[in-house]
């Protein structure tokens, strides 16, 4: 069996930047394992504009910036890839793969995860009416529309305001489908600023905010939706029903971060996140097992998933060449308007950027960090759950403090 | 000239015409939708019951009793799954273990094997039992398959040997002609067997004035994703109350777990829609079940039984119209009694019709569908070195290859349609239920199929899964 330095599971986004990281800092035997045919991920079939503006301070279509990015890595002899091989265990470091030449095992001193997530499914939402046709997550009609090149709707309407519900509003409108409108439960979008603007109101699309659908209807194809208002408490407001005639509903109602095969091996998941607990190495509770990217909890913008899939790869490295972290080991506590936090866990000995959201809408607020030894304020404008949040802490900040931080926003 | 027409193919309507192919017969199966188990077959409980419930000296218990003991040699005939994992009823006041006692009582006299728990010893084996049960009928001859693979490798064996199947044929003339039938004025057959389920008399009343009419009640049920048995082992049953059997918790065969299902009268037979079901679903089930991990549905679905007036199963030939069998209101228990039925229908009341008719010499045995999840590495190996196809992953969440997905097309009784491979093989049935890889089964069936991907259909016609290539309105 082959043994590698580092093994990494998809190759994505975070998997190219994980095997980048990972070499960086002194790996020389990194092997990626990725399902379809080619690199890249869900970024293929994102042909859409406008990603890399962190990263390479341009505008780039899904397969561009993932083409740039594995330009990094392009005839690097210390990373190898494989397609077409889907990973179906992880067991004692040993992975085994499923590909057209048979079983294939690998052995790796560690392993980073970086195999992204799915959609929520109508399903798992309990979507109600009939088990028509026409029903799709936004990700699965992009999929056939850009790499298959048909529409699965003449008629749209979108339930959810995520960022791919909203792209595909504008691309199923350039390619010749009349989108009627987006509902969101929240009194707020769940999209990105940019991505309402240029992808709905660039197409007078009308977004009904604190709106859901109530049922689907029809006999072999969708034929109409009912659409309910809400209250503050999101509970459905009995007599605001209307009918909306449409022949396809698409769904872009959460992402799921994909963790089936840690799972399986009982790392320790947070229920906020739906991904692993890791710390400031993104190492999870099973030593050598890294995450990074949507697999670990899910990101606004590419950019963010490629710096994390570097900085895990880097901690991977450090990992396989005993390179261990200093300091003692604090928890993160999360409350009062914090959802979740990355990583939930970090050493004191160095500075460490933490990554957040929040559970509603704040204007005027701050994030405040507490513990034992610490207090501090950062002051936000105002801050929306779609967008995440960054915070970095100094090792210097982080010195005096005893025990676990805590986080929250205060409004004054 | 057939000399038998089944109409539906639903679990009777093809364990019966599995039961025929073994003679020298001819036999036709008639099916309005795209394919078989899309009825009742495809959205119940999925459980093979003990027999400890239904009413005593009716048909509904005597098939059930018989049936239950036919399930796993059938199973294993058939090459499907079946897995006896028994049954709480879970009582949780005086009054209702005094019900309990009454199918305690029906136990002996039925000769059910069962056991008698307290609330503890009960959670014990059932730790998210709720803590109100205060006792507990065990059965452990209670058991469950995946009913519509049941009827789908029925049927497949029934046309390995002979037995012809007609999709989206909807029978809308029956008439009995000198001593024969006439279908839709083009299928000429000596008998006819009405396995119609919630259309059953529709059918019937085509020949004659129905001595029944169809009540059709619908339940919903919620599907989580594999809990690998963490959740709940055994199938969990309230106490029965005149309204039915209750709301049940249900492991499947592959380790999901259905919740449901609730009973409301459904005037249009053909409305599968869920809806308020699924709210009153969660409320009842808090009786027996605590710690419902809801963050892990991954689907709902409702489905229509076929109640009749009669109120239980109506199985004979017609006292007027000679040649014309009924198989009338199975509902509820009626996966369980189907194949006693099946036996009954072709043995007792058909056979004897065609006098001297002899059992087939050379009987085909269906091959198992093929569960690479179940197979050793080098099992796995040798498939792959036979056909790459098999290394190919298509579903992640259930781990299908494309290899399995080709061989579910191709086979007699094959899919045609993406939920007929669903039902075949899983793509779908997982967590992404089917996001990522229904692109995928779409262009295999195409390919195997040889029609254009714009032909590919949900289910029904109707359903196809694209409207219009990219810019063509533009």
């Amino acid at each position: 069996m082959e043994n590698y330095q580092l093994i990494v599971i998809g190759g994505g986004s975070a998997g190219i930047a994980a095997a980048l990281g990972a070499y960086e800092n002194g790996l020389t035997r990194i092997l990626v394992i990725e399902r379809d045919s080619e690199y890249g991920g869900i970024l293929q079939q994102c042909i859409h504009n406008g990603f890399g503006l962190h990263t390479f301070k341009e505008e780039l279509s899904g397969p561009a910036y993932a083409e740039k990015y594995y330009s990094l890595i392009k005839d690097n002899e210390c990373i190898q890839f494989i397609y077409n091989a889907a990973v179906t265990k992880i067991d004692d470091m040993t992975v085994t793969v499923q590909t057209e030449e048979g079983l294939l095992h690998y052995h790796g001193d560690a392993i980073v995860l970086s195999t992204g997530c799915r959609e929520r499914p109508a399903g798992a939402i309990g979507l109600r009416g009939d088990r028509c046709e026409g029903v799709y997550t936004a990700g699965t009609a992009q999929t056939y529309l850009n790499r298959q090149g048909y529409l699965v709707g003449k008629r749209v309407f979108i339930l959810g305001s995520g960022d791919i519900g909203l792209i595909m509003a504008r691309r199923m409108t350039l390619e010749g489908a009349k989108v009627i409108g987006v509902a969101e439960l929240q009194p707020y979008s769940n999209g990105l600023a940019r991505n309402i603007k240029q992808c709905l109101e660039d197409f007078d699309i009308p977004l009904y905010l604190s709106h859901t659908v109530e049922s689907v209807h029809g006999k072999s194809r969708l034929e109409s939706i009912t659409l309910i208002a809400v209250d503050d408490k999101l509970k459905k407001i009995p007599g605001s029903e209307q009918e909306i005639e449409c022949d396809c509903l698409l769904l872009s109602v959460g992402l799921i971060p994909e963790n089936t095969l840690i799972e399986d091996l009982g790392v320790k998941m947070d229920r906020r996140t739906r991904g692993a607990i890791v710390d400031d190495t993104y190492m999870t509770s099973f030593p050598g097992i890294f995450a990074c990217g949507n697999t670990l909890h899910v990101h606004d913008l590419v950019d963010y998933v490629s710096q994390e899939g570097r900085k895990a790869g880097k901690a991977a490295a450090d990992y396989v060449l005993h390179r261990t972290k200093e300091g003692e080991k604090v928890e993160n506590i999360v409350s009062n308007g914090v959802s979740y936090m990355i990583p939930q866990s970090f050493h004191k000995g160095s500075d460490c950027e933490f990554m957040f959201r929040v559970n509603k809408v704040f204007k005027e607020c701050a994030i405040h960090v507490y513990g034992e030894g610490l207090d501090k304020k950062f002051k936000k404008p105002g801050i929306v759950p779609s967008e995440m949040q960054k915070v970095t802490l100094k090792k210097q900040d982080l010195e005096g403090l005893k025990g676990e931080l805590n986080w929250e926003v205060v409004t004054e | 000239m057939y000399d038998i027409t089944i109409i539906g193919a639903g679990i009777t309507g093809s364990l019966i015409a599995h039961g025929f192919s073994k003679y020298d017969l001819s036999v036709l199966v008639l099916e309005k939708e795209s394919d078989v188990a899309e009825g009742a077959t495809g959205a119940n409980s999925a459980m093979i019951h003990s027999g400890h419930d239904p009413k005593p000296g009716t048909l509904k218990c005597h098939y059930n009793l018989l049936g239950n003991r036919m399930y796993p040699d059938l199973c294993k005939e058939l090459k499907v799954a079946y897995k006896p994992i028994g049954a709480f009823v879970a009582a949780v006041s005086k009054e209702e273990e005094e019900i309990l006692d009454r199918l305690i009582a029906q136990c002996q006299e039925r000769d059910v094997p069962y056991q008698v728990l307290d609330g503890d010893e009960a959670r014990k084996e059932e730790p998210n039992l709720s803590d109100d049960v205060t006792k507990v009928l065990s059965l452990p001859t209670t058991g469950i398959v995946t009913p519509f693979e049941v009827c789908i490798a029925a049927m497949e064996e029934a046309m390995e040997n002979g037995c012809e199947l007609r999709l989206d044929y909807e029978v809308k003339k029956l008439e009995k002609v000198d001593d024969h039938f006439l279908i839709n004025g083009e299928i000429e057959s000596k008998i006819v067997i009405n396995c119609a389920g919630v259309h059953c008399d529709d059918i019937a009343g085509m020949v004659r004035e129905t001595p029944y009419h169809v009540e059709a009640r619908k339940g919903e049920y919620y599907v989580l994703d594999h809990l690998n048995g963490e959740f709940v082992k055994h199938v969990i049953y309230p106490i029965p109350t005149v309204k039915g059997k209750g709301i049940l918790a249900v492991p499947t065969v592959h380790e999901n777990v259905m919740i449901g299902p609730d009973a409301q009268p459904c005037e249009d037979r053909d409305d599968e829609s869920t809806g308020e079901g699924l709210d009153l679903i969660r409320a009842e089930i808090t009786k027996t079940m605590k710690n419902i991990p809801y963050h892990k549905m991954i689907h709902t679905f409702a489905g229509l039984r076929p109640h009749i007036d009669l109120n239980d199963f109506y199985i004979q030939e017609d006292d007027q119209v000679e040649g014309f069998i009924h198989v009338a209101g199975i509902e509820s228990p009626g996966l369980t009694a189907a194949p006693a039925i099946a036996k009954d229908v072709v043995e007792k009341i058909v056979l004897p019709k065609f006098a001297g008719t002899r059992k087939k010499e050379n009987y085909v045995r269906r091959r198992a569908f093929i569960d690479m999840n179940k197979m050793s590495e080098e099992e796995a190996n040798e498939l792959i070195k036979k056909d790459p196809d098999f290394g190919k992953m298509i579903c992640r969440c259930e781990k299908i290859s494309e290899g399995q997905i080709r061989d579910v097309i191709r086979r007699k009784c094959g899919a045609r349609t993406i939920k007929g491979v669903k039902m075949r093989c899983r793509p779908g049935m997982g967590r992404c239920q089917g996001g990522f890889c229904e692109p995928e089964v779409l262009r295999i069936l195409s390919e195997e199929l040889h029609v254009p991907v714009t032909e590919i259909r949900l289910n029904k016609e109707g359903s196809n899964v694209f409207v219009a290539a990219a810019k063509e309105d533009l």
